[in-house]
């Protein structure tokens, strides 16, 4: 289980104080356990990605909500985008699947003109 | 390995604030996080990050200058990245459609597969198979909701259907109408209509569950002496008696009268909070008033002094 102590440690320039921040605000959401909050690697690296927009990027705080929803909407549809892609190579015959491609390689030179 | 001033676009003399500020630029447009799946975005963002780190430490940007350290020396440690967890399931730990949703709903296949694949299916599937669910959005009014209605929805292919809207339908509920969505293909069944209600806010009821509040303006004389009054409730206005002696924010219960009874749940109540509305005082009033020397005087605020 990952604590607090060990994202701090983890994530050079990290403060207490903002990761609880970041928690109250929902942009952080780790599990609840008995001795306090369990991180899993996903909270961790996106921890350090608010840290690196925030001091790298100088996104400040009143703006990350917008981005972080942005970015969590783009992860969203890559998501479906690769749901839908496994789907199309399991249920999809190969001849369809050429014939598809050709067709939105087609279409996608159409849309530049 | 690029020299890291023209990798960052600064000069030899840049200051350490310029150098700062061009990492800055550089690593917005670039971050791999924010450009999941451009693998340019991503070399690039390496190569800045390298440039940064030796140009940005005065010590290792003076070692580089006298010819210490090369540019490729630097190189930082492979990145831990949001990125390569976001895109796999745990990612769905930030989905704005919540961490329990698999990330599609009816209308995403909806859309997708029917615009992508509709077509293209049918001609070699010859298996029965079920029609599609169509999705409407009907809104009603907040009495309609409450005690109940039918409306007459025109589909878009022109069918007009009578929709029957339960008495006590919440806002955002889906009523499903059996077999009136997409025709089945090859024998199979037709999908459902779903409708999506939405209820309208009232302009003096409220919902609570089962029961409905109101603010009720009363007189003073309505108030201080009590009397039968008139309370529009969903089902109509009813007649409520005042007791003698009320106050603004006195709440009374009208049994009975909120939400009718349905799917078992008993009817609810309805909750009318008075509001002591004094209108244009007249001169008589006023008089009254000037000349009033109240026996247990109050004060009205001393609530607010005791805890600020």
């Amino acid at each position: 289980m990952i604590g607090v102590d060990v994202v701090i440690a983890q994530i050079s320039g990290l403060k207490r104080q903002d990761l609880e921040r970041w928690i109250s605000n929902a942009w952080i959401r780790p599990d609840r356990s008995a001795g306090g909050y369990a991180f899993r690697e996903i909270d961790v690296a996106r921890a350090r990605l608010i840290l690196e927009m925030r001091d790298e990027m100088e996104i400040n705080e009143d703006a990350l909500p917008v981005v972080l929803s942005l970015l969590d909407q783009l992860y969203d549809l890559r998501r479906q985008m690769r749901d839908l892609n496994n789907a199309f190579t399991q249920v999809v015959p190969s001849d369809v699947r050429r014939e598809l491609a050709a067709h939105l390689a087609m279409h996608s030179r159409r849309a530049q003109i | 390995m690029a020299d890291p001033y023209t990798t960052l676009g600064v000069p030899h003399d840049a200051s350490q604030d310029a150098i700062r500020d061009a990492y800055r630029k550089l690593a917005k447009q670039h971050h791999p996080d924010l450009n999941p799946g451009n693998a340019k975005a991503e070399e690039t963002f390496k190569a800045v990050s390298a440039a940064n780190s030796i140009l940005s430490d005065p010590d290792k940007r003076g070692k580089f200058d006298r010819g210490e350290i090369d540019a490729s020396g630097q190189e930082q440690a492979p990145r831990e990245s949001y990125r390569d967890h976001a895109e796999g399931g745990s990612g769905r730990r930030y989905s704005r459609t919540g961490p329990q949703s698999s990330g599609w709903s009816d209308a995403d296949f909806g859309d997708i597969f029917n615009s992508v694949f509709g077509e293209g299916r049918q001609t070699d599937d010859d298996r029965p198979s079920h029609g599609r669910d169509e999705h409407y959005a009907l809104s009603t009014t907040f009495l309609d909701a409450v005690n109940g209605a039918t409306r007459r929805l025109t589909l878009p292919d022109g069918r007009t259907l009578d929709v029957k809207i339960p008495p006590g339908t919440t806002d955002g509920q889906a009523l499903r109408l059996r077999g009136l969505g997409g025709p089945g293909r090859n024998g199979g069944p037709a999908g459902d209509a779903l409708i999506e209600v939405q209820v309208a806010e009232h302009r003096h009821f409220r919902r609570d569950g089962q029961d409905i509040r109101l603010a009720l303006p009363v007189s003073l004389s309505e108030a201080v002496l009590g009397g039968h009054i008139e309370v529009p409730t969903p089902g109509g206005p009813v007649s409520m008696r005042v007791p003698p002696r009320a106050d603004s924010g006195t709440e009374l219960r009208l049994r009975g009268r909120g939400v009718p009874a349905h799917d078992g749940l008993a009817a609810g109540d309805l909750y009318a909070k008075l509001n002591v509305v004094l209108g244009a005082p007249d001169k008589a009033l006023e008089e009254f008033l000037r000349n009033w020397k109240p026996k247990n005087a109050i004060d009205p605020r001393l609530d607010m002094r005791e805890q600020p």
